[in-house]
């Protein structure tokens, strides 16, 4: 048991991999000898080399293009996207390529590659650099999305992406990096694609993912003071999504609350709730909430605190919920 | 080998050409001549900014006249023997038949749409005899001779086609690729591929059964898309054995090549930092060896090449397109007069390389062909609907499972259902 940042946990998660198998390659803007902005690829092009971990044009088309043809040669391709905001010249490749190789292969061409995306908001980062794209890559069938955490998931996470033969969307909480927790590099992880309860409680469910797990379970803490008890729930996969413990969570309290970053409008939000009325509509003591980005581009960062959503604004859906 | 290997000996090879008036990326050697510096190149010229993309073959390699009559070329020789030729020249053939057979079956109602390869046959036989077992290509959607060439049964082209399927053939057991209709997009795979051999020492080793390098094939057209410049750009840096194959058909869609390029696009290469070369694409000879010393710079660790196959779609971009309404029909006159299949008979027979009983047997060949893919087309079933929800991931989601589930339960409930 070892206590580390949630960036660290990854460095360490994409080093085991690589060092169990020769095929794990790491490719992206400045992940060689910078280590990343993020410093998440740090060290890891002196132990492996330049032909494992390849510092690449700025070019993220590029990126996801040639990493189809190193998967078809049989590699395993670790994508770091620099930005969320900087996926998109990558879109083409990631949607009408990476994800549809499998299917129009009859199943022949898997597509063992893992788009690593640092996501959200909440760094004071000028724009293009806190947006939350998640909705966009669930929406496409042959992609995986999950979002980590917290250190364990993070380490843990990573390394069942990488071994994952399906295309996984790797969505890190950017805003979360610095944060250090206890991660076991010897425990029996959950599977990559399972949600779990972080906090349980009996009144309202709250449903969270990425940065806003912690914002949430915070929430519930002060709830609790309020004598209201909420049970947290970390969905950590969004494609496809685990329904399990999110149904029998809301079969116990009756109430849900969506919370992301991410634009409500056709958000993970809508999809859940979607689920939620065809799964569990007798269970149900009120509409599921939402809360979430507005429906505007991401704000500049002078005002990103109030935009984004925090404690105060998952209390104020809380309540809501117990009060219909 | 390490691609760090691999660049070191490349770094070698132009450190031992440094004596040379010309910067050493113009060379591309050619079969018949090791590392001399050659005129039609890129590399050795500036670029004239304003000549047009149309302008003039007047650096075009060419071994055989629209006349059919052989030429020499200073850096390039056609090696091959006339049982060779007349190999090239069936294969000739029997593409331009499936090629017809498809737009048949596409006007009686069989195929969906066709994508007719007619006029660029030599460019797709010659670049496509030019490959060896291990080399990889990967194709636009018209790639039907090369598809030929790498022993891809036409009929599994169809079924794209007929709506079948996406794709039937298994690009493993061929080195061929699935064909790629987001224009471009294949370009960077085969930049990756590449990448790829690079790691696995499959490239400059020497050993002519493993060195291996990768065709990308794209159009006139596709050289406007990012990932092909994108493509360029890491082949270039990465000094990634693959072969830019462009046909310049001359039109994307309707758009003419002036609407794509202000200078011939071979002499783009030179911007990228890798020779270019163009070719008459209506020349198989031609086409065969300036392909064959492209892939061998590629395969011994030289890095990417830019072949121009200079060419003309003789067709409709495909059987939904009207060509008559932006194109002069003199223009396809003229381009008819240089047929890349007239041209290597008219050079055979002149010669006595082939006979009468030759020509018969071909084309009873060609009339068989035709006649098993037309049958075998009808008899082509459809796809399983349930199958989809199987191929999509490595295992089915619990939500694929479901829906699987539901609607096969939803189909069975019709009378007289199957299921």
């Amino acid at each position: 048991m070892t206590q580390m940042t949630l960036a660290k946990a990854l460095t360490n998660g994409m080093r085991t991999a690589m060092e169990s198998d020769p095929k794990v390659l790491l490719m992206g803007e400045d992940v060689g000898k910078l280590g990343g902005v993020f410093r998440v690829t740090d060290g890891l092009q002196k132990d492996f080399g330049e032909d494992r971990v390849i510092d690449t044009p700025l070019s993220e088309s590029g990126i996801l293009g040639t990493a189809v043809g190193l998967a078809l040669r049989g590699y395993r391709p670790v994508c770091e996207i620099q930005f969320d905001g900087f996926v998109y010249p990558a879109y083409d490749q990631i949607v009408s390529q990476v994800a549809k190789m499998r299917f129009r292969s009859l199943g022949r061409l898997p597509m063992p590659i893992v788009i690593r995306i640092p996501f959200g908001g909440g760094i004071g980062a000028v724009e293009h650099h806190s947006e939350s794209p998640e909705a966009q890559f669930a929406h496409t069938a042959g992609l995986k999305v999950v979002a980590c955490s917290n250190p364990a998931d993070a380490y843990w996470m990573v390394r069942q992406a990488i071994a994952s033969d399906d295309p996984v969307v790797f969505l890190e909480p950017k805003r979360r990096y610095w944060e250090k927790a206890d991660v076991d590099e010897t425990a029996t992880p959950v599977p990559l694609h399972s949600s779990r309860v972080v906090r349980e409680g009996t009144d309202v469910t709250v449903l969270a993912y990425g940065p806003m797990v912690k914002t949430s379970l915070e929430a519930a803490i002060a709830a609790a003071e309020e004598g209201t008890s909420v049970e947290v729930v970390d969905l950590r996969t969004l494609s496809p999504l685990d329904m399990g413990p999110v149904l029998d969570s809301i079969r116990k309290t009756g109430r849900a609350v969506v919370v992301h970053e991410a634009v409500v409008n056709l958000g993970m939000g809508a999809e859940l709730a979607a689920r939620i009325s065809e799964d569990a509509f007798h269970s149900l003591e009120s509409p599921v909430l939402r809360v979430g980005g507005f429906d505007t581009p991401y704000p500049p960062s002078r005002i990103e605190e109030e935009y984004l959503p925090d404690l105060d604004r998952v209390l104020d859906a809380v309540d809501r919920s117990c009060a219909y | 080998m390490s691609v760090a290997a691999a660049t070191t000996s490349y770094a070698a090879r132009r450190a031992r050409r440094a004596g040379a008036a010309q910067p050493p990326v113009a060379v591309i050697p050619g079969p018949n001549d090791e590392g001399v510096q050659v005129s039609h190149v890129t590399a050795d010229r500036a670029p004239e900014a304003l000549e047009s993309g149309r302008d003039g073959p007047r650096e075009l390699v060419q071994l055989l006249t629209p006349e059919g009559e052989r030429r020499e070329h200073p850096d390039y020789r056609c090696d091959l023997d006339d049982d060779a030729v007349r190999g090239l020249y069936r294969d000739l053939v029997l593409t331009r038949r499936i090629d017809t057979e498809a737009t048949a079956l596409q006007r009686q109602g069989e195929l969906g749409i066709w994508a007719s390869l007619l006029g660029q046959e030599a460019a797709q036989i010659g670049s496509g005899r030019a490959l060896r077992d291990q080399d990889y290509v990967f194709p636009t959607y018209r790639e039907h001779g090369v598809a030929w060439c790498r022993g891809v049964d036409p009929l599994r082209l169809l079924g794209l086609f007929r709506g079948v399927d996406q794709g039937g053939w298994d690009p493993r057991d061929s080195n061929f690729h699935l064909y790629t209709i987001v224009i471009g997009a294949q370009t960077l795979h085969a930049t990756g591929y590449a990448m790829g051999l690079q790691r696995d020492g499959a490239v400059g080793t020497g050993d002519p059964d493993r060195d291996a390098g990768v065709v990308a094939y794209f159009g006139d057209g596709a050289t406007s898309q990012g990932d092909v410049n994108e493509a360029f750009i890491w082949a270039s840096v990465f000094n990634a054995p693959v072969v830019f194959f462009c046909q310049n058909n001359q039109w994307a869609i309707s758009e003419p090549i002036e609407r794509q390029t202000r200078i011939p696009l071979y002499q783009r290469a030179l911007g990228f930092g890798f020779p270019g070369v163009r070719v008459d694409g209506n020349d198989v000879l031609a086409c065969h060896a300036v392909t064959a010393a492209a892939l061998q710079r590629a395969r011994d660790g030289g890095g990417p090449t830019f072949v121009e196959a200079y060419t003309y779609r003789m067709g409709a971009h495909t059987t939904s397109d009207d060509p008559t309404r932006y194109r002069l029909t003199e223009d396809l006159e003229n381009w008819k007069l240089k047929d890349p299949v007239a041209r290597v008979k008219a050079y055979l027979t002149r010669g006595g390389l082939v006979d009468d009983t030759f020509l018969a047997e071909l084309e009873a060949e060609s009339d068989a062909l035709a006649e098993r893919l037309r049958e075998a087309c009808l008899a082509m079933p459809d796809p399983d609907v349930l199958d989809i929800f199987d191929q999509v991931y490595a295992e089915p989601t619990d939500e694929l499972v479901r829906q699987k589930g539901e609607f096969a339960a939803y189909l069975a409930s019709f009378e007289g259902a199957s299921a």
